[in-house]
Protein backbone atom coordinates (compact mmCIF):
# COMPACT_ATOMS: atom_id res chain seq x y z
CA UNK A 1 0.00 0.00 0.00
CA UNK A 2 1.40 3.59 -0.92
CA UNK A 3 1.51 6.06 1.57
CA UNK A 4 -0.43 8.98 1.22
CA UNK A 5 2.23 11.13 0.47
CA UNK A 6 3.69 8.72 -2.51
CA UNK A 7 0.13 9.23 -4.22
CA UNK A 8 -0.09 12.80 -3.83
CA UNK A 9 3.37 13.04 -5.52
CA UNK A 10 1.67 10.52 -7.86
CA UNK A 11 -0.96 13.13 -8.77
CA UNK A 12 1.43 16.32 -8.97
CA UNK A 13 3.52 14.46 -11.51
CA UNK A 14 0.75 13.19 -13.91
CA UNK A 15 -1.08 17.06 -13.67
CA UNK A 16 2.12 18.55 -15.10
CA UNK A 17 1.94 15.61 -17.80
CA UNK A 18 -1.14 16.76 -18.44
CA UNK A 19 -0.47 19.88 -18.89
CA UNK A 20 2.62 19.59 -21.40
CA UNK A 21 0.67 17.19 -23.25
CA UNK A 22 -2.37 20.03 -23.67
CA UNK A 23 -0.01 22.75 -24.44
CA UNK A 24 1.49 20.73 -27.00
CA UNK A 25 -2.06 19.47 -28.49
CA UNK A 26 -2.45 23.48 -28.87
CA UNK A 27 1.01 24.53 -30.51
CA UNK A 28 0.06 21.22 -32.78
CA UNK A 29 -2.89 22.24 -33.68
CA UNK A 30 -1.50 26.06 -34.70
CA UNK A 31 1.37 24.30 -36.88
CA UNK A 32 -1.10 22.49 -38.59
CA UNK A 33 -2.90 25.24 -39.48
CA UNK A 34 -0.05 26.85 -41.32
CA UNK A 35 0.81 23.92 -42.63
CA UNK A 36 -2.78 22.91 -44.27
CA UNK A 37 -3.17 26.21 -45.27
CA UNK A 38 0.48 25.95 -47.65
CA UNK A 39 -0.92 22.71 -48.65
CA UNK A 40 -3.97 24.01 -50.00
CA UNK A 41 -2.31 26.96 -51.59
CA UNK A 42 0.10 24.77 -53.55
CA UNK A 43 -2.76 22.26 -54.11
CA UNK A 44 -4.06 23.96 -57.82
CA UNK A 45 -0.40 24.80 -58.72
CA UNK A 46 0.60 21.08 -58.68
CA UNK A 47 -3.03 19.78 -60.37
CA UNK A 48 -3.11 22.68 -63.12
CA UNK A 49 0.89 21.20 -63.46
CA UNK A 50 -0.30 17.68 -63.57
CA UNK A 51 -2.79 18.86 -66.33
CA UNK A 52 -0.32 20.72 -68.22
CA UNK A 53 2.37 18.01 -68.57
CA UNK A 54 -0.54 15.77 -69.36
CA UNK A 55 -1.58 17.69 -72.64
CA UNK A 56 1.96 18.26 -73.45
CA UNK A 57 3.54 14.90 -73.54
CA UNK A 58 1.02 13.40 -75.39
CA UNK A 59 2.32 12.58 -79.02
CA UNK A 60 5.76 12.66 -77.75
CA UNK A 61 8.00 10.16 -77.72
CA UNK A 62 8.70 8.95 -73.99
CA UNK A 63 11.75 7.61 -74.61
CA UNK A 64 12.93 11.12 -75.84
CA UNK A 65 13.40 12.41 -72.40
CA UNK A 66 15.92 10.76 -70.29
CA UNK A 67 13.38 12.04 -67.31
CA UNK A 68 11.06 9.79 -68.54
CA UNK A 69 13.03 6.67 -69.98
CA UNK A 70 11.66 3.55 -69.05
CA UNK A 71 14.31 1.07 -68.48
CA UNK A 72 15.11 -2.47 -66.98
CA UNK A 73 14.62 -2.27 -63.39
CA UNK A 74 17.07 -3.53 -61.70
CA UNK A 75 18.04 -0.66 -58.57
CA UNK A 76 15.01 0.76 -57.08
CA UNK A 77 15.48 4.46 -55.22
CA UNK A 78 13.17 4.69 -52.07
CA UNK A 79 12.69 8.45 -51.06
CA UNK A 80 11.15 7.55 -47.68
CA UNK A 81 9.36 11.02 -46.06
CA UNK A 82 8.84 11.37 -42.34
CA UNK A 83 8.77 14.46 -39.80
CA UNK A 84 11.89 15.51 -37.64
CA UNK A 85 10.42 14.77 -34.45
CA UNK A 86 8.70 11.90 -32.85
CA UNK A 87 5.79 11.95 -30.09
CA UNK A 88 2.90 12.12 -33.17
CA UNK A 89 1.19 8.49 -32.44
CA UNK A 90 2.12 5.62 -34.93
CA UNK A 91 2.38 8.58 -38.02
CA UNK A 92 6.56 7.85 -38.53
CA UNK A 93 5.96 4.56 -37.35
CA UNK A 94 3.75 3.63 -40.24
CA UNK A 95 5.74 5.50 -43.07
CA UNK A 96 8.41 3.42 -42.10
CA UNK A 97 6.86 0.13 -41.83
CA UNK A 98 5.49 0.99 -45.27
CA UNK A 99 8.98 1.67 -46.51
CA UNK A 100 10.34 -1.42 -45.00
CA UNK A 101 7.63 -3.84 -46.53
CA UNK A 102 8.22 -2.14 -50.42
CA UNK A 103 12.10 -2.71 -49.57
CA UNK A 104 11.29 -6.15 -48.51
CA UNK A 105 9.19 -6.96 -51.35
CA UNK A 106 11.99 -5.47 -54.10
CA UNK A 107 14.69 -7.24 -52.74
CA UNK A 108 12.41 -10.66 -52.72
CA UNK A 109 12.49 -10.15 -56.30
CA UNK A 110 15.93 -9.50 -56.58
CA UNK A 111 16.08 -5.59 -57.42
CA UNK A 112 18.56 -3.46 -55.37
CA UNK A 113 17.38 -1.00 -53.50
CA UNK A 114 18.88 2.66 -52.08
CA UNK A 115 17.01 4.64 -49.65
CA UNK A 116 16.90 8.58 -49.92
CA UNK A 117 15.62 10.19 -46.27
CA UNK A 118 14.16 13.11 -45.63
CA UNK A 119 13.44 13.92 -42.53
CA UNK A 120 15.14 12.62 -38.89
CA UNK A 121 12.80 9.42 -38.38
CA UNK A 122 13.96 7.98 -41.87
CA UNK A 123 17.56 8.71 -41.09
CA UNK A 124 17.61 7.42 -37.96
CA UNK A 125 15.86 4.01 -39.19
CA UNK A 126 17.76 3.49 -42.10
CA UNK A 127 21.10 4.97 -41.01
CA UNK A 128 22.30 1.09 -40.14
CA UNK A 129 20.96 -0.81 -42.75
CA UNK A 130 23.88 0.74 -45.38
CA UNK A 131 21.13 1.35 -47.46
CA UNK A 132 21.04 4.98 -47.16
CA UNK A 133 22.26 7.18 -49.71
CA UNK A 134 21.36 10.22 -48.26
CA UNK A 135 19.75 12.10 -45.51
CA UNK A 136 18.02 15.26 -45.20
CA UNK A 137 17.39 16.35 -41.58
CA UNK A 138 15.68 19.53 -40.12
CA UNK A 139 14.03 20.59 -43.32
CA UNK A 140 10.80 19.70 -42.91
CA UNK A 141 9.54 22.64 -40.70
CA UNK A 142 10.67 25.47 -43.06
CA UNK A 143 8.53 24.98 -46.33
CA UNK A 144 10.85 26.09 -48.65
CA UNK A 145 10.96 24.82 -52.24
CA UNK A 146 14.59 25.24 -52.61
CA UNK A 147 15.10 22.21 -50.02
CA UNK A 148 12.66 20.32 -52.22
CA UNK A 149 14.10 21.64 -55.27
CA UNK A 150 17.65 20.03 -53.83
CA UNK A 151 16.35 16.39 -53.09
CA UNK A 152 14.74 16.51 -56.54
CA UNK A 153 17.64 17.41 -58.74
CA UNK A 154 20.03 14.84 -56.70
CA UNK A 155 17.32 11.78 -57.18
CA UNK A 156 17.13 13.66 -61.32
CA UNK A 157 20.90 13.36 -61.61
CA UNK A 158 21.17 9.83 -59.48
CA UNK A 159 18.51 8.32 -62.23
CA UNK A 160 20.26 9.80 -64.93
CA UNK A 161 23.42 8.75 -64.18
CA UNK A 162 21.78 4.96 -64.41
CA UNK A 163 22.64 4.43 -60.46
CA UNK A 164 18.56 4.10 -60.33
CA UNK A 165 15.97 2.72 -62.54
CA UNK A 166 13.15 3.71 -60.33
CA UNK A 167 12.32 6.48 -58.21
CA UNK A 168 9.46 5.60 -55.62
CA UNK A 169 8.37 8.21 -52.84
CA UNK A 170 6.67 7.23 -49.41
CA UNK A 171 4.95 9.48 -47.35
CA UNK A 172 1.86 10.20 -45.49
CA UNK A 173 -0.67 11.45 -47.11
CA UNK A 174 -3.09 13.95 -45.62
CA UNK A 175 -6.30 12.70 -45.83
CA UNK A 176 -7.87 14.51 -42.89
CA UNK A 177 -7.48 15.62 -39.26
CA UNK A 178 -7.80 11.77 -38.26
CA UNK A 179 -6.47 9.93 -41.17
CA UNK A 180 -3.31 9.93 -42.51
CA UNK A 181 -1.96 7.03 -44.32
CA UNK A 182 1.43 6.00 -45.97
CA UNK A 183 1.37 5.98 -49.53
CA UNK A 184 3.79 5.29 -52.78
CA UNK A 185 3.78 6.69 -55.61
CA UNK A 186 6.73 6.57 -58.65
CA UNK A 187 8.90 9.82 -58.78
CA UNK A 188 10.73 8.74 -61.59
CA UNK A 189 10.55 7.79 -64.70
CA UNK A 190 7.82 10.29 -64.68
CA UNK A 191 4.69 8.89 -66.89
CA UNK A 192 1.78 11.83 -66.68
CA UNK A 193 -1.73 10.91 -66.90
CA UNK A 194 -3.42 10.59 -70.44
CA UNK A 195 -5.21 14.36 -70.45
CA UNK A 196 -8.90 14.54 -70.13
CA UNK A 197 -9.46 17.71 -71.82
CA UNK A 198 -9.34 17.80 -75.93
CA UNK A 199 -8.06 20.92 -77.35
CA UNK A 200 -9.13 21.70 -80.54
CA UNK A 201 -5.96 22.47 -83.05
CA UNK A 202 -2.64 21.90 -82.17
CA UNK A 203 -0.26 23.42 -79.75
CA UNK A 204 1.89 25.98 -80.61
CA UNK A 205 5.21 25.73 -78.66
CA UNK A 206 7.09 28.04 -77.66
CA UNK A 207 10.55 27.79 -77.74
CA UNK A 208 10.07 23.76 -79.26
CA UNK A 209 8.20 21.04 -77.72
CA UNK A 210 11.43 19.47 -76.49
CA UNK A 211 12.80 22.70 -74.96
CA UNK A 212 9.95 23.31 -72.97
CA UNK A 213 9.93 19.52 -72.09
CA UNK A 214 13.44 19.59 -70.89
CA UNK A 215 12.59 22.66 -68.67
CA UNK A 216 9.33 21.01 -67.41
CA UNK A 217 10.39 17.98 -66.52
CA UNK A 218 12.86 18.96 -63.63
CA UNK A 219 10.22 21.01 -62.68
CA UNK A 220 8.05 18.25 -62.33
CA UNK A 221 9.95 16.41 -59.95
CA UNK A 222 10.72 19.19 -57.67
CA UNK A 223 6.43 19.57 -57.67
CA UNK A 224 6.14 16.45 -56.72
CA UNK A 225 8.72 15.83 -53.79
CA UNK A 226 7.92 19.57 -52.81
CA UNK A 227 3.95 18.35 -52.30
CA UNK A 228 5.17 15.27 -50.27
CA UNK A 229 7.10 17.36 -48.24
CA UNK A 230 3.98 19.65 -47.87
CA UNK A 231 1.51 16.44 -47.07
CA UNK A 232 3.83 14.65 -44.54
CA UNK A 233 4.46 18.62 -42.39
CA UNK A 234 0.38 18.46 -42.09
CA UNK A 235 0.09 15.16 -41.40
CA UNK A 236 3.04 14.93 -38.82
CA UNK A 237 0.93 17.82 -36.94
CA UNK A 238 -2.44 15.98 -37.53
CA UNK A 239 -1.12 12.75 -35.89
CA UNK A 240 0.43 15.07 -32.67
CA UNK A 241 -2.90 16.74 -32.08
CA UNK A 242 -4.56 13.39 -31.96
CA UNK A 243 -1.89 12.00 -29.92
CA UNK A 244 -1.55 14.41 -27.53
CA UNK A 245 -4.81 14.80 -27.25
CA UNK A 246 -5.46 10.69 -26.24
CA UNK A 247 -2.54 11.69 -23.95
CA UNK A 248 -4.26 14.46 -22.15
CA UNK A 249 -7.13 12.27 -22.09
CA UNK A 250 -5.57 9.12 -20.08
CA UNK A 251 -3.34 11.74 -18.09
CA UNK A 252 -7.27 12.77 -17.10
CA UNK A 253 -7.97 8.92 -16.40
CA UNK A 254 -4.58 8.04 -14.28
CA UNK A 255 -5.27 11.42 -12.06
CA UNK A 256 -8.98 9.70 -11.16
CA UNK A 257 -7.84 6.50 -10.28
CA UNK A 258 -5.36 7.85 -8.15
CA UNK A 259 -7.62 10.42 -6.50
CA UNK A 260 -9.86 7.37 -6.03
CA UNK A 261 -6.85 5.28 -4.24
CA UNK A 262 -5.37 8.82 -2.40
CA UNK A 263 -9.21 9.07 -0.85
CA UNK A 264 -9.44 5.49 -0.12
CA UNK A 265 -6.08 5.14 1.88
CA UNK A 266 -7.04 8.54 3.63
CA UNK A 267 -10.47 7.41 4.21
CA UNK A 268 -8.80 3.70 5.76
CA UNK A 269 -6.56 6.00 7.74
CA UNK A 270 -9.22 8.10 9.51
CA UNK A 271 -11.45 4.55 10.39
CA UNK A 272 -8.39 3.12 12.34
CA UNK A 273 -7.48 5.50 14.07
CA UNK A 274 -11.34 6.07 15.09
CA UNK A 275 -10.76 2.28 16.34
CA UNK A 276 -7.71 3.02 18.46
CA UNK A 277 -9.65 5.71 20.26
CA UNK A 278 -12.69 3.84 20.73
CA UNK A 279 -10.91 0.43 21.79
CA UNK A 280 -8.89 3.03 24.23
CA UNK A 281 -12.00 4.28 25.50
CA UNK A 282 -13.54 0.70 26.62
CA UNK A 283 -10.37 -0.50 27.68
CA UNK A 284 -10.52 2.26 30.17
CA UNK A 285 -13.99 2.01 31.25
CA UNK A 286 -13.79 -1.34 32.01
CA UNK B 1 -17.81 44.65 -75.18
CA UNK B 2 -14.85 42.79 -76.55
CA UNK B 3 -15.26 39.05 -76.21
CA UNK B 4 -13.51 37.71 -72.89
CA UNK B 5 -10.78 35.12 -72.12
CA UNK B 6 -10.43 33.54 -68.57
CA UNK B 7 -6.81 34.88 -67.08
CA UNK B 8 -5.26 32.45 -64.43
CA UNK B 9 -1.92 33.32 -62.50
CA UNK B 10 -1.06 30.22 -60.11
CA UNK B 11 1.61 29.90 -57.75
CA UNK B 12 2.73 27.55 -55.52
CA UNK B 13 1.21 30.13 -52.94
CA UNK B 14 -1.77 29.67 -54.19
CA UNK B 15 -3.90 31.72 -56.68
CA UNK B 16 -2.87 34.97 -57.24
CA UNK B 17 -5.42 36.14 -60.55
CA UNK B 18 -8.65 34.55 -61.11
CA UNK B 19 -10.31 37.01 -63.78
CA UNK B 20 -12.05 37.37 -66.98
CA UNK B 21 -9.74 39.73 -68.86
CA UNK B 22 -9.77 41.31 -72.65
CA UNK B 23 -6.22 40.85 -73.44
CA UNK B 24 -2.84 39.75 -71.42
CA UNK B 25 0.54 40.69 -72.41
CA UNK B 26 3.27 38.73 -71.04
CA UNK B 27 7.03 37.99 -71.19
CA UNK B 28 7.52 34.40 -73.24
CA UNK B 29 10.71 33.42 -74.50
CA UNK B 30 11.58 34.21 -77.22
CA UNK B 31 9.65 38.16 -76.35
CA UNK B 32 6.60 39.88 -75.10
CA UNK B 33 3.15 38.54 -76.77
CA UNK B 34 0.10 39.48 -76.48
CA UNK B 35 -3.38 36.98 -76.23
CA UNK B 36 -6.87 37.92 -76.67
CA UNK B 37 -9.79 36.06 -76.67
CA UNK B 38 -9.92 32.86 -78.74
CA UNK B 39 -6.40 31.94 -78.73
CA UNK B 40 -5.26 29.01 -80.97
CA UNK B 41 -3.87 26.71 -78.03
CA UNK B 42 -0.08 27.42 -77.25
CA UNK B 43 2.31 26.13 -74.74
CA UNK B 44 5.48 28.35 -73.95
CA UNK B 45 7.83 29.20 -71.02
CA UNK B 46 7.99 32.65 -69.42
CA UNK B 47 10.74 35.15 -68.11
CA UNK B 48 10.82 36.95 -65.44
CA UNK B 49 8.96 40.20 -66.01
CA UNK B 50 5.79 42.34 -66.16
CA UNK B 51 2.51 40.74 -66.96
CA UNK B 52 -0.23 43.06 -68.33
CA UNK B 53 -3.88 42.36 -68.71
CA UNK B 54 -6.81 44.42 -69.49
CA UNK B 55 -9.95 44.40 -68.06
CA UNK B 56 -12.95 46.89 -68.36
CA UNK B 57 -10.41 48.95 -70.80
CA UNK B 58 -8.01 49.44 -68.05
CA UNK B 59 -4.47 48.03 -68.00
CA UNK B 60 -3.66 46.20 -64.70
CA UNK B 61 0.17 45.62 -64.50
CA UNK B 62 1.40 42.71 -62.05
CA UNK B 63 5.37 41.23 -61.76
CA UNK B 64 5.86 37.18 -62.77
CA UNK B 65 8.86 35.40 -62.32
CA UNK B 66 9.77 32.45 -64.41
CA UNK B 67 7.76 29.81 -65.64
CA UNK B 68 5.30 28.61 -68.07
CA UNK B 69 1.86 29.34 -69.82
CA UNK B 70 -0.60 27.14 -71.37
CA UNK B 71 -3.51 28.84 -74.06
CA UNK B 72 -6.38 26.48 -74.68
CA UNK B 73 -10.48 26.46 -74.85
CA UNK B 74 -10.49 30.89 -74.36
CA UNK B 75 -8.63 30.09 -71.12
CA UNK B 76 -5.10 31.09 -69.82
CA UNK B 77 -2.77 29.73 -67.63
CA UNK B 78 0.23 30.77 -66.14
CA UNK B 79 2.52 28.47 -63.77
CA UNK B 80 4.63 30.78 -62.09
CA UNK B 81 7.15 30.76 -59.15
CA UNK B 82 5.88 34.31 -58.25
CA UNK B 83 3.56 36.46 -59.01
CA UNK B 84 2.84 40.13 -57.40
CA UNK B 85 -0.54 42.43 -58.42
CA UNK B 86 1.17 45.91 -59.30
CA UNK B 87 -0.95 47.11 -56.32
CA UNK B 88 0.83 45.30 -53.45
CA UNK B 89 4.43 45.30 -54.30
CA UNK B 90 6.47 47.38 -52.25
CA UNK B 91 8.37 49.64 -54.05
CA UNK B 92 10.74 50.81 -51.61
CA UNK B 93 11.90 47.34 -50.91
CA UNK B 94 11.85 46.92 -55.00
CA UNK B 95 14.19 49.67 -55.19
CA UNK B 96 16.69 48.87 -52.36
CA UNK B 97 16.67 45.36 -54.08
CA UNK B 98 17.53 46.53 -57.14
CA UNK B 99 20.35 48.37 -55.46
CA UNK B 100 21.45 45.31 -53.49
CA UNK B 101 21.25 43.28 -56.89
CA UNK B 102 23.69 46.03 -58.91
CA UNK B 103 26.05 45.93 -56.07
CA UNK B 104 26.29 42.74 -55.94
CA UNK B 105 26.79 42.41 -59.52
CA UNK B 106 29.52 45.13 -59.90
CA UNK B 107 31.58 42.77 -57.41
CA UNK B 108 30.89 39.24 -58.98
CA UNK B 109 32.43 40.67 -62.11
CA UNK B 110 35.79 41.16 -60.39
CA UNK B 111 35.64 37.58 -59.05
CA UNK B 112 34.03 36.25 -62.30
CA UNK B 113 32.06 33.94 -59.88
CA UNK B 114 29.41 32.50 -62.46
CA UNK B 115 26.67 31.15 -59.74
CA UNK B 116 26.92 34.27 -58.14
CA UNK B 117 26.66 36.61 -61.10
CA UNK B 118 23.52 34.36 -62.30
CA UNK B 119 21.69 34.91 -59.10
CA UNK B 120 22.12 38.57 -58.55
CA UNK B 121 20.95 38.85 -62.43
CA UNK B 122 18.20 36.84 -61.35
CA UNK B 123 17.19 39.09 -58.33
CA UNK B 124 18.21 42.20 -60.63
CA UNK B 125 15.33 41.08 -63.05
CA UNK B 126 12.93 40.60 -60.44
CA UNK B 127 13.33 43.60 -58.58
CA UNK B 128 13.07 45.67 -62.23
CA UNK B 129 10.23 43.89 -63.31
CA UNK B 130 8.61 44.83 -59.67
CA UNK B 131 9.71 48.22 -59.79
CA UNK B 132 7.74 48.45 -63.33
CA UNK B 133 4.62 47.36 -62.39
CA UNK B 134 4.46 49.12 -58.85
CA UNK B 135 5.59 52.42 -61.34
CA UNK B 136 2.29 52.37 -62.99
CA UNK B 137 -0.05 52.34 -60.13
CA UNK B 138 2.18 55.51 -59.07
CA UNK B 139 1.59 57.20 -62.49
CA UNK B 140 -2.11 56.45 -62.94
Amino acid sequence: MPSLKDIKNKIGGVTKTAQITRAMNMVAAAKLRGAQSKMEAFRPYAEQFHAAMAKLSTGTDDNLFPLMEVREVATVELVVVTSDRGLCGSFNANILKMAQKTKVELESVGKKVSVVCVGRKACNYFRKTGLMRKGYVDIMGTFQMFNARSIAQDCAANFLIGEADEVKIIYGRFHSLGVQRPEVITLLPIKPGASDETVQGAYIYEPSQEEIMGVLLPMFVNVMVYRAMLEVSASEHAARMTAMDNATKACKDIVNNLTLIYNKTRQAGITADLMDIVGGAEALKG
Amino acid sequence: MAALIQLDVVTPKGAIVSEQVEMVTAPGYTGVFGVLANHAPLLGTIKVGTLVYKKDGQDEMMMISGGFCEVSNNKITFLVESAERGAKIDADRALRAKERAEKRLAKVVVQKEKVDRARADAALQRALARLKAAGQRQAS
